[in-house]
């Protein structure tokens, strides 16, 4: 279990005991489930942060109790492929049939009742979409496989959310769509009740009847939405359908205001960006406010902090095309290509072998049945049924009455694309160090690597690291544009804490790894370590702890590249790149500013598009 | 068991105009080319392509042709799968509302292209294709939802066919070819993965749709949204006569599009936009004179004068700019900045 006091909480003192908040915790929770039961399809569903344990059994078994009876359940199984989700043919029965008989997927055959959906924080993105446009439509849409078809799919969503840390979060296109948002994390199941409730009926057939809200309630929720930054209109919408769900639970047949509050804290607050004023954030607001929005407020107070300087965005050219040309080519064809890596442990996934059987579907072709390969089946079918009037007649010329022959060479196999998708992190150097000889010129270099990842649709996260401790300034998104901006508004100053940035870089690595993507960390420092693991200035220390550090990306078999930005290439930043197994790229020295002046003074309408990356 | 949930109309969505242009005038002028709506989760992008078929008039159609065949097109616009082709065959003909088909997530290559019928040839050993969705989607409009997600092979796939306007079906020893001339119209989020260059090509259009700021639209979206919800029909019907006005509008401007002059000035201005903009190729000057040509019809104006112009050259021209692809906001500040110099000179 993972401490509750996440960095960027607030002060404790303001709170009510620990033993209250847990228990109003509890008491939100089940009133949360009780809420989605009554309006399902309309509030869409709760995401449940907390690991497997009994306080969430508690909790799950509570709200199947409360389901109407005959109500379905279904969970969905880890990596659950196209035909089980949104279903697809049902070959046995139709072989048997002779005619298409189609088989429901798990969202349609929900329908009606709730979809579990464990370990969310390692949810597909491809999957997570599908979901949430069941959840748009009310409906299924399935093309697929000689299927075509629209199926009501009438879902409430569950999903759990276990992630240890706040770089695993389940994906937002989900979330966002999911009217609540609660955490049982750190809840003693010892002492948790739970009442009966029998008023589900009751508070359904209310709710039809409810009187449309007034304008209060409406302009209401609205404005504390954008008070708390939630730019998203769909979260005033859900919050007023979480009011109309309390009304009817509550048995009345207006909306009232107190529908309203416990509407803003059950689903604005969860989502709240930055708080309107300290003294007006609501008690009880969650411990830790999703750690984007956070990250989202501090990259706007250090803008606020440096306005951005008239000459910014032409001086970035600039040194883009001074980087550019200081950077081997091959390397930025390294991070659209495959990993060269050969590591010490093989990585199981990556060998040949499964590749058969790996990365998003692509069609089928002819071919043999080995093992390691997957039939098409109905590819195959297709292939064998023209055959079939010929085969039966030879078959019964033998004496022999058979339904479907299929051949050999009917065969079709199922091609893979293997498209593992790739995470380039950046550990980026910004101390005091760095800044003086190259921060400049590293940020231009992470800018057109950025550009590369955007070709080869890659994802990036950045580790930036100064003063006494490193920091995920922008977790693995696909979002090239902010990691952009994030960067460029970085400064720089103080000491080198280079140990606690490769520390945050290969745990950042490690998270995406078994999130199946291949993580590539790009170390940009000098490689002058002055600030060790405990935070303290010692150069001997700092220095090896940063060897340390660096050897656990070789242990880890985490294909990296350290970029030396110091003046002239040093011995002891080659060590660590060799105790990393890196690659080593030196950035040979330019004057780079006073290159840059003369370019800058010489070409006043320097225009970007020149330049072909 | 199947259920189409009825449409949010048209005419209620706040806001938004940039997207609700683009898809007017995609739906005067069918040559534009697509429209691509960027755009974060709940601002209607969905919704918009969705209840634009509402709006579109019907169109005639060979009576039970199976790929939207033109019957004023002759014999040899439709595939060897039907009859027109024979030139002595006089087909009936019936109206058909203009498809707006849904790409959804998860689709199969067989289902999109058109296969083998299996039930057939299992059943009656009959070798028989079943089109797919390119098929259902030919003279009309083809939308993909989250088309950032949608797999890499049928992208290609959808690219080839938007591009020669047939599509080419070689599978299970059936050889088919049938026109497929669709309108293509993607949305998508720019958070969850950014579109492959060669397709957001393809699109005449592209529009960006942010969340409305003020807090008076907001709650109007707010006060819709519920209205809809509950009570569906009631909704619709307070609806019907501004969407109605929409689609005797669109009806009104296709009619009126053959004869909206485009002007040597106005051509000039266009060349003129595009120049500065460094915009590659014809494309951008010929979907800025389509598009602006559409805009006057729309305005039931006669021939295209620079307020057509201005309001278009945004939204045909913002994707074509050689840009730094990390850059997301300057495209539409150089955009202003050339219609101002070209425009106000």
């Amino acid at each position: 279990m993972i401490s509750a006091a996440a960095p960027g909480s607030r002060p404790v003192a303001a709170r009510p005991p620990e033993s209250d908040r847990a228990g109003a915790r509890w008491a939100d929770a089940l009133l949360a489930a009780r809420l989605l039961l009554i309006d399902p399809v309309g509030l869409r569903g709760i995401a449940v942060r907390a690991g497997p344990g009994p306080v969430r059994d508690l909790w799950l078994e509570t709200l199947r109790a409360t389901l109407p009876a005959g109500a379905p359940v279904r969970s969905l199984p880890a990596g659950i492929e196209d035909d089980r989700l949104l279903g697809g043919i049902d070959l046995a029965a139709t072989l048997q049939r002779g005619r298409t008989v189609i088989q429901e997927g798990v969202l349609a055959q929900a329908n009606g009742g709730i979809v579990i959906v464990p370990m969310a924080e390692r949810l597909a993105a491809a999957v997570a979409a599908r979901i949430a446009g069941a959840l748009d439509r009310g409906i299924v849409v399935v093309e697929r496989e000689g299927v075509g078809r629209a199926v009501t799919t009438r879902i409430g969503v569950i999903a759990l959310d276990e992630g240890a840390t706040d770089d695993e979060q389940p994906p937002e296109a989900l979330i966002d769509r999911l009217a609540f948002q609660i955490d049982l994390r750190d809840l003693s199941a010892r002492g948790l009740t739970v009442t009966a409730w029998d008023g589900l009926a009751a508070a359904r057939d209310r709710i039809a009847t409810l009187a449309p809200a007034s304008n209060e309630i409406l302009e209401a929720l609205v404005a504390t939405a954008a008070a708390f930054g939630i730019d998203n209109v769909t979260a005033p919408l859900l919050a007023l359908r979480a009011a109309r769900a309390a009304a009817a639970l509550d048995g009345r047949s207006v909306i009232g205001e107190g529908d309203a509050i416990l509407a803003a804290r059950l689903v604005l607050a969860p989502r709240a960006r930055f708080a309107p004023a300290a003294d007006e954030a609501p008690a009880d607001e969650p411990a830790e406010p999703p750690s984007q929005p956070e990250q989202d407020a501090a990259a706007q107070a250090t803008r606020d902090d440096h306005p951005e300087q008239p000459d910014q965005a032409r001086l970035d050219e600039i040194l883009l095309a001074a980087v550019q040309a200081a950077l081997p080519d091959d390397l930025l064809e390294q991070l659209s290509g495959p990993s060269q890596r050969t590591a010490p442990s093989r990585r199981a996934g990556t060998g040949g072998a499964l590749a058969a059987k790996r990365g998003r579907p692509a069609g089928s072709r002819m071919g043999s049945l080995r093992p390691g390969v997957r039939l098409a089946l109905v590819d195959t079918l297709r292939a064998a049924a023209p055959w079939q009037p010929v085969r039966r007649g030879t078959a019964s010329a033998l004496g022999k009455e058979i339904r479907i022959e299929v051949r050999r060479e009917d065969f079709r196999i199922k091609k893979f694309v293997e498209r593992r998708e790739r995470t380039i992190i950046f550990c980026v150097d910004a101390s005091g160090s760095a800044a003086f000889h190259r921060l400049a010129e590293a940020k231009g270099a992470v800018e057109l690597l950025l550009a590369e990842a955007y070709v080869a649709r890659t994802h990036a996260a950045l580790v930036v690291f100064r003063g006494t401790a490193a920091e995920l300034l922008l977790p693995p998104t696909r979002s090239l544009s902010r990691a952009k901006s994030l960067l460029s508004t970085l400064p720089g100053g103080g000491g080198t804490p280079l140990a606690a940035g490769i520390d945050l870089a290969v745990t950042t690595a490690l998270g995406e790894r078994a999130r199946g993507r291949d993580p590539l960390v790009v170390l940009l420092t000098d490689g002058r370590a002055n600030i060790g693991r405990d935070g303290v200035a010692a150069r001997q220390r700092a220095g090896d702890d940063a060897t340390d550090a660096a050897r656990q990306v070789n242990a880890h078999a985490l294909a990296a590249i350290f970029i030396d930005t110091s003046p002239r290439p040093r011995e002891d930043a080659a060590a660590l790149a060799t105790a990393m197994a890196a690659r080593y790229v030196a950035l040979p020295f330019v004057e780079a500013t006073a290159v840059r002046d003369v370019v800058f003074s010489a070409t006043p309408g320097f225009d970007r598009d020149r330049r072909s990356p | 068991m199947t259920a189409m949930k009825q449409a949010f109309p048209f005419a209620a969505i706040v806001g938004q105009d940039d997207m609700k242009l683009a898809l007017l005038l995609v739906a005067t002028d069918r040559k534009i080319g697509g429209v691509m709506v960027f755009g974060d989760r709940g601002t209607g992008k969905s919704t918009a392509a969705r209840s634009l078929a509402s709006l579109l008039p019907p169109m005639q159609v060979v009576e039970g042709c199976r790929f939207n065949c033109d019957p004023r097109s002759g014999p040899q616009s439709c595939s060897n799968m039907c009859d027109i082709r024979n030139t002595s065959y006089r087909p009936n003909i019936a109206t058909s509302p203009i498809p707006v088909v849904d790409l959804p997530l998860g689709a199969t290559e067989d289902r999109v292209v058109g296969a083998l019928d299996l039930e057939r040839a299992l059943t009656r050993g009959e070798k028989g294709f079943e089109p797919g969705l390119l098929a259902r989607a030919h003279r009309g409009f083809l939308y993909i939802d989250e088309v950032n997600l949608l797999e890499d092979h049928l992208v290609d796939l959808l690219l080839d066919v938007a591009s020669s306007g047939e599509n080419i079906v070689e599978r299970e020893g059936l050889s088919v070819r049938h026109p497929a001339q669709f309108v293509l119209i993607g949305s998508g989020n720019p958070e969850e993965g950014e579109l492959r260059p060669q397709l957001l090509d393809r699109f005449g259009l592209s529009v960006e749709v942010r969340t409305p700021t003020t807090l008076a639209d907001r709650v109007e979206i707010l006060r819709r949204c519920d209205s809809f919800e509950r009570d569906p029909e009631g909704f619709e019907a307070v609806w019907r006569a501004p969407n109605q006005t929409i689609s005797d509008q669109i009806a009104a401007s296709r009619e009126r599009l053959a004869d909206v002059v485009v002007d040597d000035p106005a051509l000039e201005t266009i060349s003129r936009l595009c120049i500065a903009m460094g915009a590659d190729g014809l494309r951008g000057e010929l979907t800025m004179m389509r598009a602006s040509r559409a805009a006057a019809a729309l305005s039931g104006d006669m021939a295209v004068g620079p307020q057509h112009i201005r309001r278009v050259a945004p939204m045909a021209l913002r994707h074509r700019l050689r840009r730094n692809p990390l850059d997301q906001s300057g495209s539409d500040a150089r955009i202003e900045r050339a219609i101002g110099e070209v425009l106000d000179a």
